[in-house]
């Protein structure tokens, strides 16, 4: 009986089975890189200068770990205070008032035109610059002196130093990420009734998100990283710790090896979170919701019909 | 003698040079339902957003139940009114958009509790009540979950006149509410709309749908230029109008 489709004893059209084309390209390109990677994976294993030994046995030293916390303290604190002051300034700079909008656009071209490298240094060495400190009224009585030196130590001139600068980077993306958000909504939000702080707060903060987290999340990663700067200014963070350890041992390369473990075990577990959260903020901007990693990962192994071809 | 809901004398709003209304005077009694009929860029829209102050006008006189929108009046000055008193008057005011502005982060059910225990302190449990309520009204109690990206045009406005029902409003704006829908999708929301007119809520409706302001209109109101053209009852304006400038644009839309 002549059809027009090809159809099997099921009724359904067959699916289409072809002879794939081949594509020697791709073979020859996966070669090299394996050979490439071999080779890498053999000198990293065989060579002794890595000193496989010395970096297990100071991955868990308690001077390490102290290092590591503080690394993480100083990420965390850093970013909360540029998170904040990127807020504040941000909705400064969107501002109907000229000089709230100015006074942000300045602090954002002092920060982001200056390298943290010197801002570290110029807290460090504050106290050269306000040997008294004096909170107080402003032209007026002032409550406590507290001395410049025994109140910005290391670490808190690391805060200051990294926070700060954070801020005027974090500005700019809670700026783009209001901006991103249709008129429209606001508009909505105030016909009903809702304040201006409302309205930010309820309506175009949370859609803001969205677009924020990412590049929050690559700041936060960036961050990690960053604190080590601090290094310099003798904050005993995870390279400092490092250092003063190699100081000592004349052994640099297992010990920035070390080091390097630790950064790319924080980076992963930032990584992860990220990606939770830019989920959640997802909720109403796609039809469906991406399937987190374990869910994919279920889906992969345990499907009926596996399709890795 | 009751006080009109509307009452605009001399309406002037400028945007830079431009000109947007040029003197508009009308009134709207409680419970009467207008269309503003007219060509795009005639002002329509923009008289809608003055009524309740998202935007500014520049001259003239503007109240609503009474009351001078954005300002008070202090002997012979006006004094203008906090950011706080205006949006309290807004709650007031219902207003549904061309675009139905939902709050993509949230579900139906979310879009409409929003304002009420925001704003008027509701508790969230009566708040939800009565969203679950207003949501079967125009035909969506079961798409209370649902968040604005999975439901259609028409779906979506229908969310958006629920969630301004919910701040029990005495007047509501319509800012062509059908225009962005497809043709099929216009119906269930002048259907709802036709409920709202005949529950005796007052609506100042911009539309472009002719048969809607026939058959629901108390009054039709024809704008070109920041002027109105002509007004009257839905019979004079649409089937015998008076003006040239009337005609062709009816021509040309019927």
């Amino acid at each position: 009986m002549p059809s027009s489709e090809v159809t099997n004893p099921t009724g359904r059209p067959d699916e289409i089975r072809a002879v794939p084309v081949r594509r020697p390209g791709r073979w020859i390109a996966a070669a090299i890189v394996l050979v490439i990677a071999a080779a890498l994976v053999r000198s990293v294993v065989v060579s002794p200068g890595f000193q496989w030994g010395v970096v297990g046995e100071y991955l868990f030293d308690h001077r390490i770990l102290a290092g590591l916390v503080v690394t993480i303290e100083l990420t965390v604190i850093a970013m909360a205070i540029g998170v904040v002051l990127g807020v504040i300034l941000a909705v400064m700079r969107l501002s109907p008032n000229p000089l709230l909008s100015r006074a942000s656009w300045l602090y954002i071209f002092f920060f982001r035109g200056t390298p943290v490298l010197v801002q570290l240094l110029f807290w460090y060495n504050i106290a050269a610059l306000y040997p008294k400190l004096s909170l107080g009224i402003p032209f007026g009585p002032a409550f406590v002196h507290p001395n410049a030196n025994t109140l910005i130590t290391a670490f808190r001139a690391g805060i200051l130093g990294l926070g700060l600068n954070e801020g005027a980077y974090m500005a700019e993306i809670v700026r783009a990420g209001i901006i991103s958000v249709d008129e429209g909504q606001a508009d909505a939000a105030q016909s009903l009734g809702m304040t201006r702080v409302q309205t930010l707060r309820r309506i175009v903060l949370p859609q803001a998100m969205r677009v924020i987290i990412p590049p929050t999340g690559n700041e936060t990663i960036s961050m990690l990283k960053t604190t080590s700067l601090a290094s310099v200014i003798t904050v005993t963070e995870l390279l400092y710790a490092a250092q003063l350890i190699y100081s000592v041992n004349f052994k640099p390369i297992p010990l920035l090896i070390t080091v390097s473990i630790w950064y790319l075990v924080c980076t992963s577990v930032l990584y992860v979170g990220q990606f939770y959260l830019e989920r959640y903020y997802a909720r109403g901007a796609t039809r469906g919701i991406s399937p987190t990693a374990l869910a994919r990962w279920r889906a992969a192994v345990f499907s009926p019909k596996h399709e890795w071809s | 003698m009751s006080v009109a809901m509307v009452n605009a004398e001399a309406v002037r709003k400028r945007f830079g040079r431009l000109e947007v209304l040029k003197g508009i005077t009308l009134e709207v009694q409680p419970g009467e339902v207008m269309c503003l009929l007219g060509p795009s860029g005639s002002g329509k829209s923009t008289f809608l957003r003055c009524i309740n102050h998202l935007e500014k006008i520049n001259s003239g006189r503007l109240s609503v139940d009474g009351e001078l929108v954005g300002y008070r009046q202090v002997g012979d000055r006006l004094h203008e009114l906090r950011e706080s008193e205006i949006a309290r008057k807004r709650a007031e005011i219902g207003m549904v958009f061309q675009h139905f502005n939902l709050f993509p982060n949230m579900t139906a059910l979310d879009n409409v509790t929003c304002a009420p225990i925001r704003v008027k302190k509701v508790a969230r449990e009566g708040a939800r009540e009565r969203a679950r309520e207003l949501l079967a009204r125009v035909g969506l109690a079961d798409k209370l979950e649902a968040y604005p990206v999975q439901m259609s045009g028409g779906q979506q406005q229908r969310v958006a006149i629920a969630r301004a029902l919910a701040m029990e409003p005495k007047l509501m704006l319509f800012d062509e509410p059908t225009s962005a829908l497809d043709p099929e999708l216009v119906g269930e929301v002048l259907g709802v709309m036709k409920q709202l007119a005949r529950d005796g809520m007052t609506m100042i409706v911009v539309t472009h749908e002719i048969g809607f302001a026939r058959e629901v209109a108390d009054t039709v109101v024809f704008m070109d230029e920041g002027v109105v053209v002509e007004s009257g009852s839905p019979a004079d304006v649409l089937t015998t109008p008076r003006h040239e400038r009337t005609r062709s644009f009816l021509s040309k839309v019927l």
